[in-house]
């Protein structure tokens, strides 16, 4: 290969880092753009759970969306300005996820994933009944406002730049959390828990701390939405979000950085697209989507090019 | 005379309510139990397989005339022979690697059930009739209980009691149990353990499209119906026990009758009073109820 | 992980699909007038507005010629599945990337406040016609928000009079979860009391809830003379079978607060026979309401209900507004449409006021007996008309700041 491995990458990187900084000129709806990059953060948060950890949580869009909750009322009703807001939103959605882990943690594999299931629908019917989330009407009309009291961010192209610096903000956080040593714990639990626990580790506290981190991120991902769209509904805590969520990091790859990413953007885009055109079928599609990848695709797309890769490199 | 303040009749009234929402959740957790504590698979299809049930009954009424009755044999068969082929070409690869699998695996296919369904018939629900033996109503004193619900309680406490009796107390049973404990050892003796393990899914998803059948006249048949049931049920199993089929059973119906009694007393938690007995049951007892530790 | 080639490939490529799928940015819509219908249609509202209402938007635009001051007229629709988010998502969207000029807004109230804040922010036109919501001309009036068909002040000051004056003093509702819900418990109840009754009690019911039966228990136990049906659509022929079936409605007598031509049409005469409700428009009215309906019918194979017809009026108001001013600038169409009167099938001498409601007669109507039903979707006897402002919010009640 005439360009070293590294070089290229950096290419690759920046390439992409172009793309998405001129999307909005290339004619891309902002909004749109916007959505799909919380929803990638929403998906890198979980493959911190999943991917790097090894558990599966099926009802994290409860965490996404109480912190879209909580930043829209904030916001709108107590008047708070968007940065605290998206940062009191994380902070919710990690203290609920410190409470659920609690309860979670002591369950493994399927048991733990039903948990998460359960204790997120109870989420779902609080914020259904509670009165300051308007319920079936959702919470609508969050403003913008201002960033640092500075910035108007009624503008689409100006959120978008925060939105996407914050997005690679996340995505760097990542990548530092999982190369550091922390993380290497992390790995060695997911690969084998009873030897991490010989070796002396308090695997229930590293797995509930890569919990909370996770569920903070998701509801950064969600206030990040409530901003961006100007209300928060019970669509951000249904099920079935927590669902699309799992989809989106195995069809990107689990385990992998860019896979939610690319899950995240492909599911967004694939939705988007067929969602006046067929109806009921983005349904079907969806599931179908999910029966694929788990009988003949579990590495996802950029785990499939990886491996491709190193059979190459191997010849 | 109130009890706790309320009338004896709304009390009464809803208790008998809640049983039969306990019947039903006894029914399909009963199922899923099977499904579970004999394969080791996290159903989440069982719900996608009760509404498919549910629709079975519909159709064969609308397109071939056949009376409910018929639906009650004929749904669980084709639903049961559905999960059969399901078994045999999409879960089988699954078992040797890790469950999550298996579990996303029906997940997927409660989707693209959920989606067909809503496709072709929309959200709002089809209405069927009640059989005419069972219809009208018996005028309790304390409510005025529709004949048709009377005879839901009946026959899912007699399916699941009988189910229960099959595979705890008959040979069968034990066939069942030692063929999903130790394969290979079974498999020995000569018995054909897929096959086996083929035919116990199916009868898991005959369980849950019974339980379709027998709700059909009491709520609209929609395609959300078994999306809308399956959360409660899996919290049901989790705290009988997740391998526990007298535990689902039990757990079922208590539920429904806590449920009723919430309803009574503080209506806006009914919905969320399973998972809170759930958070509960797991601190206190974390394999459940009914279930031993693995 | 190493981030290499491969995977900054497969983000390129990613990105770049997501950049194909997404809507492009706002094309001018320059040569095109686009009209836009976001309602319910798949679920508990569809039979109400659903294609039918397309149908009805398409009906106006042809007899309008299909073109205005030289433009083409085009219909968007969209199902919002009864969902905020999704209807204010696919309103922003159109606003920004279709050049819409002008959104009705369909089924639902919740859907329609949440539609009403994104035309108030794009300073486009919003014609409400299927929600109900009192809200969308009271505490949430924009000044790009019309209210055109009904509102649940109207029902409740028609179907809640008549029933108290017909002997039903005290009332337990049934109350759909949202915005609508409350909205018309809350107008109803209003008038209940001022009329001299009493309000014993409600419940509320999840939206498009599949077994009332516990609610009914709830109801029964609360000893109210009526049932106040606070819902609609499904809901509705979902509660009055229940309601039946556990012999609720031998201790108490049921009122729909809301009930379409096409609940009749579902439930059947001998089931709602002299029930009460009030609507906006009955297509056996006089010759012109049939004739209307009649080539309705020729295409949907059913009568059109008031929201339907509802549909058309606005459409063909806001063609002819912008026929007058020749332009579809919505400010000064908006002007052109508060300053002429309607008179069309759907109102005769209604106008736009201040607060954004389209003041127009209302009626209120009796189910006929099936003996009383001379052909199918002959349902009603007219028992009372509501002349222009009688039914709406006064002057006096109202909380919007723009109407002074």
């Amino acid at each position: 290969m005439a360009l070293s491995t590294r070089g290229g990458a950096r290419l690759a990187w920046g390439a992409v880092f172009v793309l998405l900084a001129l999307a909005p000129f290339i004619g891309v709806y902002p909004v749109f753009a916007m959505t799909a990059l919380c929803f990638a953060i929403f998906a890198c948060a979980f493959n911190l759970l999943l991917g790097f950890t090894g558990l599966l949580s099926f009802g994290h869009a409860a965490f996404m969306g109480s912190a879209a909750y909580a930043t829209g009322w904030l916001v709108r009703s107590a008047g708070w300005p968007p940065e605290a807001g998206v940062l009191a939103g994380m902070a919710i959605a990690g203290v609920l996820g410190l409470v659920v882990g609690l309860i979670a943690i002591r369950r493994q594999g399927i048991y733990f994933a039903m948990i998460t299931l359960a204790m997120a629908q109870m989420i779902y019917f609080v914020c259904l009944q509670a009165p300051f989330t308007g319920g079936e009407d959702g919470l609508q009309g969050v403003p913008r406002g201002k960033l640092f009291g500075l910035i108007p961010l009624d503008s689409d192209l100006v959120l978008y730049y925060v939105v996407l610096a914050v997005f690679v903000a996340v995505f760097l956080a990542i990548i530092r959390i999982v190369h550091s040593p922390y993380g290497q714990v992390l790995k060695a639990i997911r690969e084998n828990e009873p030897r991490a626990i010989s070796l002396g580790y308090d695997v229930d506290r590293y797995k509930l701390l890569a919990f909370v981190l996770s569920t903070a991120i998701a509801g950064l991902a969600g206030s990040l939405k409530t901003l961006v769209l100007g209300f928060a509904t019970l669509s951000d805590v249904h099920w079935s979000l927590s669902g699309e969520v799992v989809l989106m990091t195995l069809l990107g790859g689990l385990a992998t950085f860019a896979g939610p990413v690319i899950g995240a953007f492909v599911i967004i885009g694939l939705q988007n697209f067929l969602a006046d055109r067929v109806g009921s079928w983005v349904t079907v599609i969806i599931g179908a989507i999910f029966v694929v990848c788990v009988l003949a695709f579990r590495r996802g797309i950029v785990g499939e090019l990886l491996a491709w890769r190193q059979r190459r490199a191997s010849r | 005379m109130d009890i706790f303040g309320i009338p004896p009749q709304a009390f009464l009234g809803q208790l008998m309510l809640g049983l039969v929402n306990g019947s039903f959740y006894a029914m399909l957790s009963l199922g899923l139990a099977v499904i579970f504590g004999l394969l080791g698979i996290v159903n989440f299809a069982h719900g996608a397989l009760y509404m498919i049930g549910a629709y079975v009954a519909y159709l064969s009424f609308e397109k071939l005339g056949l009376n409910y009755w018929a639906a009650l044999v004929i749904a669980p068969l084709v639903v049961g022979a559905l999960g059969a082929l399901i078994e045999r070409t999409l879960l089988k690869p699954l078992y040797r690697i890790d469950p999550i699998y298996s579990l996303l695996l029906t997940f997927g296919l409660a989707l693209i059930a959920e989606g067909l369904f809503r496709d072709q018939f929309g959200v709002s629900g089809q209405q069927y009739a009640v059989p005419e033996a069972l219809q009208g109503a018996t005028n309790l004193g304390f409510m005025v209980l529709p004949n048709y619900r009377a005879w839901v309680v009946v026959a899912s406490l007699t399916i699941c009691l009988g189910t229960w009796f099959l595979i705890e107390k008959t040979r069968l049973g034990a066939t069942l149990r030692a063929g999903t404990e130790n394969p290979k050892l079974v498999q020995a003796f000569g018995i054909n353990v897929p096959l086996m393990v083929t035919l116990t899914y199916a009868g898991g998803a005959a369980l849950a499209a019974l339980a379709g059948v027998l709700a059909a006249p009491v709520i609209q048949i929609t395609p959300l119906m078994g999306s809308n049931l399956i959360i409660v049920v899996f919290a049901v199993v989790v705290i009988g026990g997740m391998g526990s089929i007298l535990g689902s059973i039990v757990t079922g119906v208590m539920l429904g009758l806590v449920e009723g009694l919430t309803k009574v007393f503080y209506p806006e938690a009914s919905n969320i009073v399973v998972f809170v007995i759930m958070a509960i049951v797991l601190m206190v007892r974390p394999a459940g109820l009914f279930g031993k530790e693995k | 992980m190493k981030l290499n080639r491969l995977t900054a490939a497969s983000m390129l490529a990613a990105t770049t699909m997501l950049g194909a799928t997404a809507p492009a940015q706002a094309q001018i819509s320059g040569d095109v007038i686009k009209i836009g219908i976001i309602t319910d249609m798949s679920s508990v509202y569809a039979d109400l507005d659903g294609q039918g209402g397309v149908e009805a938007i398409k009906m106006a635009i042809a007899d309008a010629g299909g073109t205005i001051a030289g433009k083409k007229v085009e219909v968007l629709f969209a199902d919002h599945q009864n969902k905020a988010d999704v209807a204010a998502a696919k309103a922003r969207e159109w606003f920004d990337t279709q050049g819409l000029d002008m959104l009705i807004g369909g089924t639902n109230s919740g859907t329609a406040l949440a539609m009403s804040k994104v035309a108030a922010e794009k300073k486009k036109p919003l014609l409400v016609v299927g929600a109900a919501s009192s809200a969308l001309t009271n505490d949430q009036c924009t000044p790009y928000t019309v209210h055109w068909a009904y509102d649940t002040v109207a029902l409740a000051k028609g179907t809640g009079n008549a029933v108290v004056k017909a002997g039903g003093k005290s009332w337990y509702f049934l109350t759909a979860d949202y915005a609508f819900g409350a909205a018309l418990q809350n107008d109803t109840s209003t008038v209940v009391k001022a009329a001299g009754g009493t309000v014993v009690g409600s419940v509320k019911v999840p939206l498009n809830a599949s077994d009332f039966s516990s609610f009914l228990l709830q109801a029964q136990s609360s000893k109210a003379q009526i049932l106040g049906l606070a819902n609609a659509g499904g809901d509705t022929i979902n509660s009055i079978k229940a309601a039946n079936e556990f012999g609720v409605t031998k201790t108490m007598k049921l009122a729909g607060l809301l009930v379409f031509i096409n609940d009749i049409h579902s439930l059947g005469l001998k089931t709602t026979q002299g029930m009460y409700l009030t609507d906006s428009w009955y297509w056996n009215q006089n010759a012109e309401t049939r004739a209307w309906a009649r080539r309705f019918f020729e295409k949907m194979k059913r009568m059109p209900s008031s929201l339907q017809a509802a549909d058309y009026s606005a459409t063909a108001q806001y063609l002819a507004a912008v026929k007058a001013t020749g332009s579809d600038d919505a400010d000064k169409v908006l002007a052109q449409m508060r300053k002429t009167k309607i008179n069309d099938v759907f109102a005769k001498g209604g106008f736009i006021r201040d607060d954004g409601r389209m003041v127009h007669d209302m009626y209120l109507m009796q189910v006929k007996t099936p003996e009383q039903s001379t052909e199918p979707w002959d349902y009603y006897n007219v028992v009372e008309t509501f002349k222009g402002e009688a039914a709406w919010q006064t002057k006096a009640d109202t909380k919007c700041p723009l109407w002074k």
